[in-house]
């Protein structure tokens, strides 16, 4: 693909993850969602970034907070909408809701509710994958790494060199509390401490995120184990829908809305890959334009019927095991 | 002597059904703590691994969420695996990949992609393992919607049951009573499709149900020679699977007989054997309202149409009572 327009249409996909989360945001508040959110404002260039190195035989584990990344994966706007209000046409049925969308159509095996499941959730594709030159990705939050799952599962893929990459989004709060107060030591330390090749990346340079990710793909797929990245990034909104963010630290969000992934993306395009600022704001128009078409469709889109409850197990499809 | 009349133990009743699978699949694989080296603390799985090679058998660290979700993992990504979780007791270290994320898959993903994995598990007490390696957990699976739990008393059962297990599209788990691995049966031949979710009369009689499973089957047969002895018919019901459990024969025998006991190894707080009493109570019981609303066998949806019609609530709790004693 041209360069050019590769790098505009990673600028897009930011966009449309943000313009996503305030549609989310703005039809919660009107009621039209209900539940709760975790919205991913702030930190679009990690799931941009790495999506961006995927081949079609790889696989992605997101977390509750995951429509950036399955929007960077490849899962579309409207099926995705459609979910977040519990209609038919959801990417699952109505059945997942905001917090555990699965499309394995487009390599999503799933967002996982519960903090560190994505992180076993990868390590055990990558069992599968190994066969078939494939890499997964876990995505998850710092929060994460105080989990049993993360030493658990990077041990497991580091002894079995599993092509998998951990992408730890430190975006600085474990839901609400700040992750210095509730871990010890620093963040990468503890995946060198397991000899995991480790790097720690800007997360909010989507070209950098973008850099990253094609090494750890390149590395993983090789057969040289699994890879830990540290991603520094910010989220722009609350842990959750009922959270206003009291805790942040006086200026802090001020201080990181100037490193907004879209404002830096938007400078580099201009300044290092000679775009005009009114093709910019031109592209920026028409992903929010699309995504308004998006929002009425979705509140037009059907509610799944009573009869579509379905069943506990899946029917059995091979030969029984009686037989030899 | 032909091969139908040799004896088969239940250790390598296990072991042959794993051997079978592995050879008729590919996709099939089978990890745990000390399985492959070793060939298992129980002995159960030698020479897996030698056979197969180490990217289909292998030992992982003593890590059971790691490994319980490394499987769900893997057969979302298309595998089959079979695990090892080495004492059920150890299954709690495994609870959130197992209830959370093999168990709902199905569902959640509106039926993209079920979970074809088989946890293996030792259960069970009588040989001075103590109160952390000799518990049978099945009560704390019973009530999670997407599992199957199979229970096997015999050798032969057992491998007819792991190899159906194995074919299964679902999450199963299989627990293996200790006591019963040494036990050998007179080697039958295994035909036709078993499915999972049925029981088996193990002795006609028409006086008394007596329910179980695993080692307690044994231990009903038992005791259902001496109450012949003195004048009292009992049949035997062997469960093998508690999840989905096989209410009809459950109900068919109890209409028979009148009489039900179930003996479960197990605290009677809670414990499957007031499963098997509720499914009972459900027929031929005389006059007397004893019943039950509760949510059915699904996880629950999200989407407000699904999730509003999917409790008790106070209309489904009139409308049950009305129409029960307007009779």
């Amino acid at each position: 693909m041209d360069t050019l327009k590769a790098n505009l249409e990673l600028f897009e996909k930011m966009v449309l993850i943000r313009t996503f989360e305030e549609t989310v945001q703005s039809l919660f508040q009107k009621g039209a969602i209900v539940g709760t959110t975790h919205l991913y404002s702030g930190q679009e260039a990690v799931a941009t970034g790495f999506a961006s190195a995927l081949q079609p035989q790889d696989l992605v584990a997101a977390t509750y907070r995951g429509h950036g990344h399955a929007l960077a994966t490849g899962v579309t706007p409207q099926s995705l909408m459609d979910e977040m209000l519990g209609r038919l046409t959801g990417v699952c049925g109505g059945r997942s809701g905001s917090m555990n969308v699965i499309d394995l159509e487009h390599r999503l095996i799933g967002c996982f509710g519960i903090i560190g499941g994505s992180i076993g959730a990868a390590t055990g594709a990558a069992i599968a994958l190994a066969r078939r030159n494939g890499v997964a990705i876990a995505y998850f939050g710092d929060g994460a790494i105080n989990q049993a799952y993360f030493y658990e599962c990077l041990n497991f893929a580091a002894v079995r060199k599993l092509p998998v990459i951990f992408v730890c989004e430190n975006n600085l709060y474990g839901e609400y509390t700040p992750w210095e107060d509730v871990t010890a030591g620093q963040i990468r330390a503890r995946a060198e401490a397991l000899e995991v090749k480790s790097e720690t990346i800007d997360g909010n340079d989507v070209w950098a995120v973008q850099k990253a990710a094609l090494a750890s793909f390149d590395y993983a797929r090789n057969g040289n184990g699994p890879v830990f990245i540290e991603a520094l990034t910010y989220r722009f909104v609350g842990h959750s829908r009922s959270d206003p963010g009291k805790y942040r630290k006086p200026g802090e969000l001020d201080a990181w809305k100037l490193r907004d992934p879209l404002i830096i993306a938007r400078k580099r395009l201009v300044d290092e890959f000679s775009f005009s600022p009114q093709e910019v704001d031109a592209a920026e128009a028409g992903v929010k334009k699309r995504m308004e078409e998006v929002r009425e469709q979705s509140l037009k889109a059907p509610s799944p019927g009573l009869k579509k409850l379905g069943s506990e197990f899946m029917e059995l499809k091979r030969t029984g095991g009686g037989g030899a | 002597m032909s091969a139908s009349q040799d004896e088969l133990s239940f250790r390598n009743a296990i072991r042959e059904a794993i051997d079978e699978e592995l050879a008729a699949d590919s996709d099939v694989i089978f990890f745990g703590e000390d399985v492959a080296e070793a060939g298992g603390v129980f002995a159960v799985t030698p020479g897996l691994r030698d056979k197969y090679g180490d990217e289909r058998v292998f030992d992982t660290p003593i890590s059971e969420l790691a490994l319980s979700s490394a499987a769900f993992g893997s057969a979302v990504a298309g595998l089959r695996p079979i695990v090892e979780i080495m004492f059920a007791d150890f299954l709690f270290l495994a609870m959130d990949s197992l209830v959370n994320q093999s168990a709902k898959y199905w569902y959640l993903s509106n039926e993209q992609k079920s979970i074809p994995l088989v946890v293996r598990s030792a259960v069970g007490g009588g040989i001075g393992f103590g109160p952390i390696h000799s518990q049978v957990p099945i009560s704390w699976f019973l009530g999670v919607p997407g599992l199957k739990i199979i229970a096997p008393s015999t050798a032969n059962d057992a491998k007819r049951l792991l190899k159906a297990a194995i074919r299964d599209e679902n999450p199963v788990l299989f627990f293996e009573h200790k006591a019963l691995y040494a036990t050998t049966e007179v080697r039958e031949e295994l035909t036709g499709q078993e499915i999972l979710g049925k029981a088996r009369i193990v002795r006609e009689g028409s006086d008394i149900t007596l329910v179980s499973c695993m080692k307690g089957v044994a231990d009903c047969l038992e005791a259902a020679r001496l109450l012949s002895e003195i004048g009292i018919s009992a049949e035997v019901l062997d469960l093998r699977s508690l999840r989905p459990m096989d209410n009809e024969m459950i109900q068919s025998s109890f209409s028979k007989t009148k009489s039900l006991l179930v003996v479960e190894e197990g605290p009677i707080t809670g414990g499957w054997a007031g499963e098997v009493i509720s499914i009972a109570n459900e027929v031929n019981n005389d006059g007397m309202k004893l019943w039950r609303i509760a949510t059915e066998d699904r996880p629950i949806p999200f989407s407000p149409a699904l999730e509003n019609e999917f409790y008790p609530s106070a209309t489904t709790i009139f409308e049950s009572v009305r129409e029960r004693h307007a009779r």
